[in-house]
């Protein structure tokens, strides 16, 4: 059985990050495993975690009256998710739901949060890392946003 | 030059307003071979001519295969051919990608939308041994799940090499990726030193895969990329495909980023 | 070659001569208030007495105080529209009961004699074979018309305000082969051609001709009538080094001048017509109302047009600036990478016929102007 802190050394999210602090964070997290259509989110419930996906896919999703579940990305081993823990009012902002078995590392977000204040070195390390994360997204969605692969330009207002 | 007049054997749809057409010379001959990555002219008669690249398997059947988007007016005209009506064909032109690399190579194959189809020949050639490279990726992004080319043939393609699809939108029968193609991207593990890459896309999706590579530490010489330009005559003659001192018809589709990467960071070329 | 000298009351005979050849003579004629090249069926036919004042955006014919043949610069017309045909139809499609049947138009390629071809006309025209002739692919129309092209070029013994083949190395004199080259001189009472054969086609037009072998002094003369048109170039306002021009454009993609040039460029293409070396072309297909008969024809296009460059969603070259950009470029630098030569011969053509007077060779001097700054 490896130990918490091997199992957070091993994923990319914080590859070459001091032993120290891998060791810190640890203490803060757990492994938890999610069924097929499990919710490992819900849109506005507290945001406590902060998800590690060691295995399986797991769907961002928000729901339609009149359609349903709308996926937005899907998210895999070596992804990370949930950044709502970071900031008040700690609410989900979308539903992440598993599409298959998931296993994922479970860290516990007020857990998270005063550990990066009691030591602003590794807070700002861990902020570094998410903010690298979020940025991808970011890119990411106005990828999606400029509909690249249609026929016709996005709807977007021509800037010149 | 006139165009050769084929006969049009198979008309599939691959999604609305995408079709393939399988061609075939009237007498069951020999059509002149191709390298992936060429494109012919199809002439829709009266209409006008229209570059597409090749599609099909460079080697065993006689007869070329192009998958064509309807847009403009000739387009249209060839989206109206039934089977076993004729074609115009002038071609093939143009330089393919250099397979003749790939050998011992971890070669990364990333296609976008219809960027998959002058990929295909390329894959095809890999499956039928014609040429081996050491690792093959196909990633391939696409808008839906219903507007991926090729669906029947992709889980074959899966078996052989390691094949990594993500689409934009997707409902929740969906079982794969859905995000941009630059993610898995992103995540796959490369070999930088024997590391190739092949794209074929929207420039602005190649223009991202190309930082994601970058970002990886592959170099610009191991990235070969297949441009679309306004193209009339497919040899140099009529000027309207030129992109710097580039002529897209004759000295491409297919170029290595490290030729071209200067003149790709100019816009409007 | 041992140079000759024909009398200019003689011209005609060479012109006789050269048609006698079983050749169609075409030639500078003044028609519309312009020096074209057209027909010419003897030496009336030629504008004498006759040259151009040019200058940015303007192109005037006006009376010369004496009776030279070839006293004028580059007009409207370059010989182009001889070789590289303006509109030519391409091939013909039938629908029939067995199918469709395309045939090819193929031409019965016309004997052509080009009378007065300029130094820089001679460039131009060598700079076109490149395209069309040399390169992996022949357009065959040109190809054709040019292999049996028979070219009397006449060395430029004035320049227009708007010449700069000095800038650009392809004149005033004659360097490049053509069949015959003569040098018009005026000189008080004297008014002869010195010539010269520079192929066997043109030796045996020469034989026909009553010439009289050359003497030092005749020589002479003609030598510095065109040494004379070399420096009243180079000291004109449009000469300057074109050594740097690939590079200085090459780096130069971002210049604030392409704003400033675009404000004022129309995109209405003339100077690619008037271009002499300008090769772009365009097809246009049509049907007949039956819908059994589709024609393909081929016609001049210019990248100044909307859709020049357009692919699925737009066009690439959107705006004036670009399209600006792109042809000055084209000409002047990525040339060089696609044909090992530039595309401009200093002729001028494309400053006279601008109808808002841009001047190519003071884009230049801007673009220099804001590279050093």
């Amino acid at each position: 059985m490896k130990g918490m802190a091997q199992l957070l050394r091993e994923h990319p999210f914080f590859s070459g990050l001091d032993e120290d602090y891998l060791e810190l964070l640890a203490g803060c997290g757990e492994n938890r495993i999610y069924n097929t259509g499990d919710y490992i989110a819900r849109e506005n419930d507290p945001a406590d975690h902060f998800f590690v996906i060691r295995d399986g896919q797991v769907a961002v999703e928000s729901y339609l009256p009149n359609y349903g579940a709308l996926c937005l990305q899907t998210l895999h081993k070596g992804d990370i998710f949930g950044w709502s823990w970071l900031f008040p009012p700690y609410l989900w902002t979308f539903d992440a739901r598993a599409m298959n078995e998931v296993h994922v590392i479970c860290l516990n977000g007020k857990c998270l949060r005063e550990k990066c204040k009691t030591d602003p070195k590794m807070g700002y390390e861990l902020m570094q890392r998410f903010a690298r994360i979020i940025t991808d997204r970011l890119h990411a969605t106005r990828m999606q946003l400029m509909d690249v692969y249609s026929p016709q330009p996005p709807p977007l207002e021509r800037s010149r | 030059m006139i165009p050769a007049l084929l006969r049009i054997d198979r008309r599939s749809e691959e999604y609305a307003g995408t079709f393939t057409l399988h061609l075939s010379a009237d007498d069951g001959g020999a059509l002149p071979e191709f390298m992936p990555g060429q494109f012919n002219m199809l002439y829709a008669f009266g209409t006008g001519e229209v570059a597409i690249s090749m599609s099909g398997s460079p080697t065993g059947d006689k007869g070329y295969v192009h998958t064509v988007r309807v847009h403009g007016l000739a387009t249209q005209a060839l989206g109206r051919l039934r089977e076993g009506e004729q074609i115009g064909v002038r071609g093939p032109f143009g330089q393919g990608w250099p397979l003749d690399q790939v050998e011992d190579r971890d070669l990364l194959i990333i296609a976008g939308g219809l960027g998959l189809a002058p990929l295909r020949p390329l894959i095809y050639s890999l499956l039928n041994g014609n040429w081996k490279a050491r690792r093959v990726r196909i990633f391939y992004g696409a808008r839906r799940p219903e507007e991926r080319l090729y669906r029947e043939e992709l889980p074959r393609w899966s078996e052989v090499f390691e094949l990594r699809q993500s689409v934009d939108h997707a409902d929740t029968a969906w079982p794969g990726h859905i995000g941009v193609i630059t993610g898995p991207l992103q995540m796959a593990e490369v070999d930088i030193q024997s590391a190739m890459a092949f794209i074929c896309g929207p420039e602005i999706m190649m223009r991202f895969c190309i930082q994601a590579l970058r970002s990886k530490g592959v170099a610009e010489s191991n990235i070969y990329l297949s441009m679309e330009r306004n193209m009339k005559c497919a040899i140099g003659h009529c000027g309207h495909c030129q992109w710097g001192p580039n002529f897209i018809c004759k000295d491409g589709p297919v170029f290595c980023y490290r030729d071209i990467q200067s003149w790709f960071q100019i816009r409007a070329l | 070659m041992q140079e000759s000298v024909l009398q200019a009351e003689d011209l005609d005979l060479l012109i006789q001569a050269i048609r006698g050849e079983g050749y169609q003579l075409l030639g500078p004629v003044l028609r519309d208030h312009a020096i074209v090249y057209d027909k010419v069926e003897s030496a009336a036919d030629l504008p004498r007495g006759w040259t151009d004042e040019q200058e940015k955006g303007t192109y005037r014919v006006k009376r010369r105080d004496d009776d030279a043949y070839f006293g004028y610069a580059a007009g409207p017309h370059s010989w182009k529209k001889f070789l590289q045909l303006p509109r030519r139809p391409v091939w013909r499609a039938q629908k029939g009961n067995h199918g469709v049947a395309i045939t090819e138009i193929v031409e019965e390629a016309p004997a052509m004699a080009f009378l007065g071809v300029r130094s820089c006309e001679l460039h131009a025209i060598a700079t076109q074979d490149r395209v069309f002739v040399d390169d992996k692919y022949r357009n065959d129309s040109y190809a054709n018309r040019r292999a049996k092209l028979f070219m009397v070029a006449v060395n430029c013994t004035s320049a227009a305000a708007t010449c700069f083949c000095t800038s650009m190395n392809t004149g005033p004199e004659i360097t490049l082969p053509s069949d015959l080259a003569m040098t018009e001189v005026i000189d008080g009472e004297a008014h002869y051609f010195l010539i010269k054969s520079g192929s066997s086609r043109g030796e045996r037009v020469l034989q026909q001709l009553p010439v009289k072998p050359a003497i030092k002094d005749q020589v002479q003369r003609a030598r510095n009538a065109v040494e004379r048109t070399a420096q009243q170039m180079a000291r004109g306002p449009r000469s300057f080094d074109s050594s740097d021009l690939k590079a200085l454009l090459y780096r130069n993609y971002e210049s604030p001048s392409w704003d400033q040039v675009a404000d004022r460029c129309l995109s209405c293409a003339n100077c690619t017509m008037a271009c002499p070396t300008c090769f772009c072309s365009t097809v246009e297909d049509t049907t007949d109302l039956s819908g059994d008969h589709a024609e393909r024809w081929e016609r001049w296009d210019s990248c100044f047009t909307g859709d020049f460059t357009y692919i699925s969603g737009g066009s690439v070259r959107a705006d004036t600036r670009s399209r600006y950009r792109q042809w000055m470029t084209h000409k002047l630098a990525t040339w060089h990478d696609q044909f090992g030569r530039s595309g401009c011969v200093g002729c001028g053509r494309c400053i006279a016929w601008c109808p808002v007077g841009i001047d190519l060779t003071e884009e230049v001097a801007r673009i220099r102007e804001l590279d050093k700054s």
